[in-house]
């Protein structure tokens, strides 16, 4: 299953090493990962895409809990969240079809940003979703280039508080009880 | 006034009181290692970087506090990698300063560059590049704390030569604040009351204890709560000397080498309370059928080592000393005679055993009379191997900090440096390195740093022209071809090289040698490397082949 995992992090030298080396030492896959700033300058928010069984993702968010410069974990699959993402695409067009294009693109609200004699590129924000079917409508075209900027997410909920401590272990330690006490029942 | 980043370095060591530094200089570490030289710092100088990172780490151990070396750039940071590996796998604190090259030619394959941050990551805690003067007092006090709290581990500082050079204003911080790190040391209440209640009802209960008790200090808490509630408990290799091995509710070692009697408790338990410990495989044996009848509780400071490979009923994360108290203050005397008479009964059935007869030298015979002559209260460190789980089962271990050996990462070399480590921090105290003939010529250049400091270690070098422990599984698993594992031919003797050094040593071939050289050993007062021929071809016996369950158990005829 797809997860969809904020970091709040030091915006450090070095740290986005740490936490893809986390990942890949661990043996966890990485789908996108998005960083930027946040509303703190000391502060950057990444947005994790991972995939992996509820142990695993349990696994990734202890471990990205331990590492120093890692000041908040959250998985926000389960909540109610906005995510986005935006990607450019350039698709193979010529006279004849290039208004077939700008149909599919309207239709979507997305933007074309750049287009000449044998290619147009367009902006398109969205969720997965939206950008992935914007993909395979355009495919027949022939689409000579991709970009993803990956998905970034916000919860709905008010903002992760950023004095307070990381995750409490305690939230988490009933969630394995009753996972064993069903599957013994 | 304004000091320079290499003083603001050494203040910044003596703030942390710092007994004594290992390490090697080399270009860039020079203006660090300038102010050293009449600073009043002890300062041991290894003949290799891995035996200071491996002495660091052997003095954390033995000591409780942070070991600290410091060695040059590049291949003096490389060096290291190994030590800082096998302390990070048992988490020991210490914090290990390399030099670099200068900030304004970083990333230009400068002489002796390596990307030491990038490679040192994965084996560390957490690591540092020294990039501004200003920063430098505050890191090394973070390093000082996040080594030594929470789950202890090496911690990495790198420090170019231009930062050592640069001057600043130099304030030592009283406190560390660090946002993402604030590790949870009282368990919740909740989970202790449940565990609490749990134990109360438990029919069959076992303590498998691990490295975290004696890191957190907590041999006492656990004697008294097993004591208490007379619970029987078995230790992992790390675990060993947190719980007296003469006590009647020893069970001594579990795991692969582990006794009968600790493995057949494990797989009969209702009940396993897993203290410090982290269900590594050469523990649990195969992991779906390790202890199949048992609830589990698991006390950790490391919120991620719950349910890493096995998942349990009761977690508590936090210090084991404090819930341990917390625990013993809500249980009583269990009412489990019928358990532990079961237990006794396999106790009697399934001693530890070995063949004594003949005048050949046997590794269990030597520790055996090591244990007996230092009471069983000497600092014992070891390489990895035979020689390493033999002083597992037979040293039977009374204290905390006695055993110091690679548990996790398993690295061979380890234990004579270690040793020399260990005595530093401990120098009241008797320190053995039982060691394997492979093992010790990892690391044997340290002879000399023993000798130059007079540091009185005892090296029994357990000869028995094999990597033994390969030697061991190709005779079960792989029809006796011999692979690469054969060393006996090209085996110096081992004496004569440490008389050359100008240690004493003794070469003892025959059984009845055994005792009096132990005994002229415990009489020197300078470092000794005993030289023990032994058995060729001896196995280590109980074994759990891989992939078995603990109770399928490999023994001696």
């Amino acid at each position: 299953m797809k997860h969809t995992i904020s970091v709040l992090v030091e915006n450090h030298f070095g740290v986005l090493a740490h936490v893809a080396g986390l990942f890949s030492a661990r043996g966890f896959n990485i789908d996108s990962l998005a960083v930027g700033e946040t509303e703190d300058p000391t502060v950057s928010r990444m947005t994790i895409i991972a995939q992996g069984d509820d142990r695993t993702i349990e696994q990734i968010t202890k471990q990205l809990n331990k590492l120093i410069d890692v000041i908040k974990v959250q998985d926000l699959t389960e909540e109610e969240k906005i995510s986005r993402e935006l990607v450019l695409i350039k698709a193979q067009t010529g006279a004849q079809n290039r208004s077939e294009v700008l149909q599919i693109v309207n239709t979507f609200r997305a933007k074309v940003v750049d287009v000449n004699p044998h290619s147009i590129t367009v902006e398109v924000t969205g969720n997965e979703e939206k950008i992935d079917a914007i993909l395979e409508l355009l495919r027949p075209f022939g689409i000579k280039e991709v970009v993803r900027t990956g998905t970034i997410a916000l919860s709905r909920k008010s903002e992760l508080n950023l004095k307070g401590p990381k995750e409490a272990p305690e939230a988490k330690v009933e969630k394995p009880e009753k996972k064993i006490t069903g599957k013994k029942k | 006034m304004e000091l320079t980043g290499a003083q603001i370095m050494v203040e910044s060591l003596k703030q942390e009181k710092v007994e004594a530094i290992f390490g090697l200089p080399g270009g860039v570490i020079l203006p660090t290692f300038d102010v050293l030289y009449d600073s009043g710092l002890r300062f041991i100088l290894v003949r290799h970087e891995q035996g200071a990172s491996h002495m660091a780490d052997g003095y954390a151990r033995a000591t409780g506090r942070p070991g600290v070396c410091m060695v040059t750039s590049g291949p003096g940071a490389t060096n290291t990698v190994t030590g800082l590996a096998t302390a990070y796998m048992d988490s020991v604190p210490m914090v290990c300063i390399t030099g670099q090259v200068a900030t304004t030619v970083i990333g230009s394959d400068a002489f002796q560059e390596a990307d030491t941050i990038g490679i040192t990551r994965s084996v560390t805690k957490h690591n540092y590049l020294v990039k501004e003067v200003r920063d430098l007092a505050r890191i090394v006090k973070e390093a000082f704390y996040i080594a030594s709290t929470g789950r202890p581990g090496p911690v990495l500082i790198d420090f170019p030569v231009d930062v050592s050079r640069a001057k600043t204003e130099f304030v030592y911080p009283k406190e560390v604040s660090i946002r993402g790190y604030k590790p949870t040391l009282a368990g919740h209440p909740k989970q202790i009351e449940k565990a609490a209640e749990m134990i109360l009802e438990a029919k069959r209960p076992v303590l498998y204890v691990g490295g975290g008790c004696i890191a957190s200090g907590a041999a006492a808490e656990l004697t008294e709560f097993a004591r208490k509630t007379g619970i029987p408990v078995t230790t992992t290799v790390l675990g060993l000397g947190s719980f007296p091995e003469t006590d009647p509710l020893s069970l001594r070692m579990l795991g692969m080498h582990g006794t009968h009697y600790a493995n057949y408790s494990v797989q009969g338990s209702d009940l396993l309370i897993a203290v410090g410990a982290r269900f590594d495989d050469r523990v649990t044996g195969k992991v779906s059928l390790f202890a199949p009848k048992a609830r589990i509780i698991h006390i950790d400071i490391d919120p991620s080592s719950i349910s890493k490979t096995i998942p349990v009923h009761c977690p508590i994360v936090g210090d084991v000393k404090h819930i341990l108290r917390a625990l013993t203050g809500r249980v009583k005397k269990l009412e489990i005679g019928e358990w532990t008479a079961q237990i006794e009964e396999w106790k009697k059935k399934h001693p530890l055993k070995y063949d004594p007869s003949g005048d050949v030298v046997r590794q269990q015979y030597v520790i055996d009379k090591i244990g007996e002559l230092t009471n069983h209260e000497a600092v014992v460190t070891t390489g990895v191997g035979q020689h390493q789980m033999w002083t597992a089962q037979w040293y039977r271990f009374q204290n905390p900090r006695s055993m110091i050996t690679s548990g996790g990462l398993g690295t061979m070399g380890y234990g004579f440096p270690a040793a020399i480590g260990a005595k530093i921090g401990r120098p009241k105290e008797t320190v053995f390195c039982i060691d394997g003939d492979g093992s010790f010529q990892m690391t044997l250049t340290e002879l000399a740093t023993a000798v130059y400091y007079k540091i009185p270690v005892k090296v029994v070098i357990m000869d028995n022209a094999h990597h033994g422990m390969v030697r061991q599984w190709q005779e079960l698993f792989y029809n006796r071809r011999y692979s690469g594992s054969e060393l006996g031919p090209s085996n110096p003797d081992f004496s004569k090289l440490a008389q050359a050094y100008g240690a004493l040593g003794i070469r003892v071939e025959k059984k009845a040698e055994v005792v009096p050289a132990l005994e002229k050993a415990l009489q020197c007062d300078g470092p000794v490397v005993l030289h023990m021929v032994v058995a060729k071809e001896d196995n280590v016996y109980p074994m759990v082949p891989t992939g078995h369950a603990l109770d399928q158990v490999m023994d001696m005829a």
